[in-house]
């Protein structure tokens, strides 16, 4: 009987046959259901496979890496905004050559829940490892086992690269015969894990000697595909998903034209050249940015290659079937337009949401300040944007970073707004920038005990806010502390409006549990 | 046999549910199931939308084409409007009529209304009122009504609900079961 599962639920159920010890992870829309499902399993509780939600994806990936210099096998997923994150320990696993790490990125084409469409396969690419991007929930589960065998044998991490749509899609899957945990074990080259100059230069020289290996195992695996079709006067490339926005096009599944199908990097230049060699031009199908038609550019000798980097296809947003048939120069069917009627209904925060009450508190003491600014941060809160409460939205912890140099610069004044959990992230560290600079500055971190924007994971840094502000050397009195409730409001302002006038460093800690979570508590309390 | 649903509605109706009950029966039935939805920001209280693929022979994309849809089943009537785009020519529209409003410039009630009126196949009736008194919800009434349209036998349906609540006791599987009967009074045939 086949599982129904969520491409990110395929993948954990195959970290879990394929004898893995550890994941380490942080929650991003789209990959947080793998980690979520690991730890949910009663499968992974009883086979004592760890599963933690970690600080951030730095530290989750470096987790990874203590776990496979143990011998084992690890797994850390994050959305693709993470690998910017975990860039330092990702490119040192790669010289390395980490065995037994499969670092899973989910990337989130069309911006359905980020701040951009970078494509992770660019960072697989410059850190030389090889790199799989499954075409479906079934591939996805094979090629975890796979991933495995690969990194074991060649001795190297392994990117595994799924967009939204593979990775929130569900689809039936057929599970292997799991295997053993490996035994620990301490690494058979233990230098390797010492990158001083004299280890890490004869190491980088292994890793470009290993790119030949990697390359026959792109050609061999089976993986990638040469499927040949009658009509010459085209070549197609697709890669991960691509491959089914093509098939949708043809009623019986039959292309007539021959493709190349990528599922794993790096390419597999023989079966590319092949194409190229027997066709008149090149259309390259990718859900994500030109990554594997601006290689191709480099490699083609005059013929004419088509996909994002000419806007044959649009440069922007997911690809799909529609997009696909007008490439091909097919018919594009459509259904009723939307009536005029019909109006945007925007995502909001839920009613009752402790962020509503620390905004409007916000918003009305910055009336008085048309020259101030606030800057945001990253999760639910974000969507006070709509509300006229922040100015800016950047990445994970800058809200602090950005309202110190902006204070420095002159605007007064300067707040930061940013949740408990992007504060356990990455707003530590600024927070002690400002500190050392005695910046002058209001944080507000907004602590709903909870990570609520991607479901509900604990904070990192929960019922330890206070402290570590205090650790960092806020000064005490500076500290404030408030229930953001509507009865609460002039206390609030009061709060605010004094820590503005103090020039210095001042924390805001607003604390109220998010209501979606209280619900669950509650309904979880029910059903006993 | 293939049924290609948009199912959509506003972050928090049920939508996601309604959608594995189809997926499970379907399932069972060893027909290939498809079914994409959106998590995180996209949720919170807005539109929200899944797809769902069901066919006998193997589904490519995860998402339905434009045009193609042959069924849009929304928990929302204007939401059921947003996704006209994939109606297939004679795709069939089933929608709750009892509006949310959780916008400030939501349309007048009677101009959705009549845009509704104006579809070729559209079912629209108020599932949260039938909900409401055999304290169910919306979601699984407007199952119920899509029933006779996914050709899933309706006893399919039920064993999927077994399946899918089973865990959280008699009293909701029986609840919902009684949902979707009631729904399906709207449309049988």
């Amino acid at each position: 009987m086949k599982l129904l599962l969520l491409g990110d639920e395929a993948i954990a159920q195959a970290f879990i046959d394929a004898g893995g010890s550890a994941i380490n992870s942080y929650p991003g829309t789209p990959s947080t259901q793998i980690t979520e499902y690991v730890m949910k399993s009663k499968e992974a509780a009883a086979k004592g496979i760890r599963a933690n939600w970690c600080a951030n994806e730095k530290t989750a990936l470096e987790a990874s890496i203590g776990v496979a210099y143990s011998g084992r096998r690890a797994m850390t997923c994050m959305k693709h905004v993470g690998m910017n994150v975990c860039g330092d320990p990702f490119m040192n696993a790669a010289i390395i050559g980490t065995k037994g790490v499969l670092l899973v990125v989910a990337d989130d084409p069309s911006m359905f829940s980020s701040q951009d469409e970078q494509d992770s396969r660019f960072y697989g690419h410059w850190a030389m490892v090889p790199m799989l991007e499954p075409s479906n929930q079934q591939e996805a589960y094979d090629m975890v086992f796979f991933g495995y065998e690969l990194s074991e044998r060649l001795g190297t991490p392994v990117l595994m690269r799924i967009p939204t749509r593979l990775a929130h899609s569900r689809a039936g899957v057929e599970r292997r015969e799991p295997l053993p945990q490996n035994p620990l074990s301490m690494p058979s080259d233990p230098k390797s894990f010492v990158l001083l100059p004299v280890n890490a230069k004869r190491l980088y020289r292994e890793l470009i000697d290993k790119q030949s290996r990697f390359e026959e195992s792109a050609e061999t695996s089976g993986n990638n595909k040469y499927i040949d079709g009658k009509d010459h006067k085209r070549g197609i490339v697709t890669t991960g998903i691509a491959y089914n926005y093509l098939l949708e096009n043809f009623a019986d599944g039959q292309c007539p034209y021959p493709v190349v199908k990528i599922t794993q990097y790096p390419l597999p230049e023989k079966m590319l050249g092949r194409l190229y060699d027997e066709c008149d031009e090149i259309l390259v199908l990718e859900d994500g940015q030109p990554f594997v038609e601006e290689q191709l550019k480099g490699l083609a000798k005059g013929k004419p290659i088509h996909g994002r980097l000419d806007e044959t296809i649009r440069r922007d947003g997911e690809l799909n079937a529609e997009k696909v048939a007008k490439a091909l120069g097919l018919p594009v069917a459509s259904g009723p337009a939307v009536p005029d009627v019909v109006v945007n209904r925007p995502p909001a925060l839920c009613q009752g949401c402790p962020h509503h009450d620390s905004y409007n508190a916000v918003i009305e003491v910055m009336k008085q300040y048309p020259e101030g600014r606030v800057f945001g941060d990253i999760g639910c809160y974000t969507l006070g944007y709509n509300m006229g409460a922040i100015n800016t939205t950047v990445c994970m912890g800058a809200s602090i970073t950005m309202a110190k140099g902006a204070s420095e610069m002159g605007i007064f004044p300067s707040l930061a707004v940013i949740g408990d959990g992007t504060f356990g992230h990455s707003g530590m560290t600024g927070l002690l920038d400002c500190v050392n600079e005695k910046a002058n500055v209001v944080v507000i971190i907004l602590d709903n005990d909870i990570t609520a924007m991607t479901g509900g994971q604990p904070s990192s840094a929960n019922q330890k806010i206070r402290n570590i502000c205090i650790g960092l050397g806020v000064e005490p009195d500076h500290i404030r502390s408030i229930v953001p409730l509507p009865k609460n409001h002039d206390e609030f302002v009061s709060i605010l409006n004094e820590e503005i006038n103090y020039n210095g460093v001042s924390v805001i800690i607003p604390q109220r549990t998010c209501l979606v979570e209280l619900k669950k508590h509650l309904a979880q309390k029910n059903s006993k | 046999m293939k049924k290609d649903i948009i199912l959509c509605g506003v972050g928090g109706d049920g939508i996601v549910s309604v959608a594995k009950i189809i997926s499970d029966a379907a399932l069972n039935l060893g027909l290939y199931v498809k079914q994409s939805e959106i998590h995180g920001m996209s949720q919170r209280g807005g539109s929200v939308f899944s797809h769902l693929r069901i066919s006998s022979n193997p589904i490519h994309s995860d998402v339905i084409p434009e045009g193609k849809a042959d069924i849009i089943l929304s928990s929302e009537p204007m939401e059921a409007l947003r996704y006209l785009p994939f109606l297939a020519p004679d795709g069939q529209v089933i929608t709750n009529s009892d509006p949310f409003i959780n916008i400030k410039h939501y349309p007048e009630v009677e101009k959705v209304q009549a845009e509704l009126a104006k579809l070729k196949n559209c079912v629209a009736f108020d599932a949260n009122a039938i909900a409401k008194q055999i304290k169910a919800r919306g979601n699984m009434v407007l199952l119920g009504a899509a029933a006779p349209y996914l050709e899933i036998a309706f006893e399919e349906l039920e064993k999927a609900i077994h399946n899918i609540f089973g865990r959280k006791g008699d009293e909701v599987v029986a609840t919902n079961i009684t949902a979707i009967r009631e729904g399906h009074k709207q449309t049988a045939r």
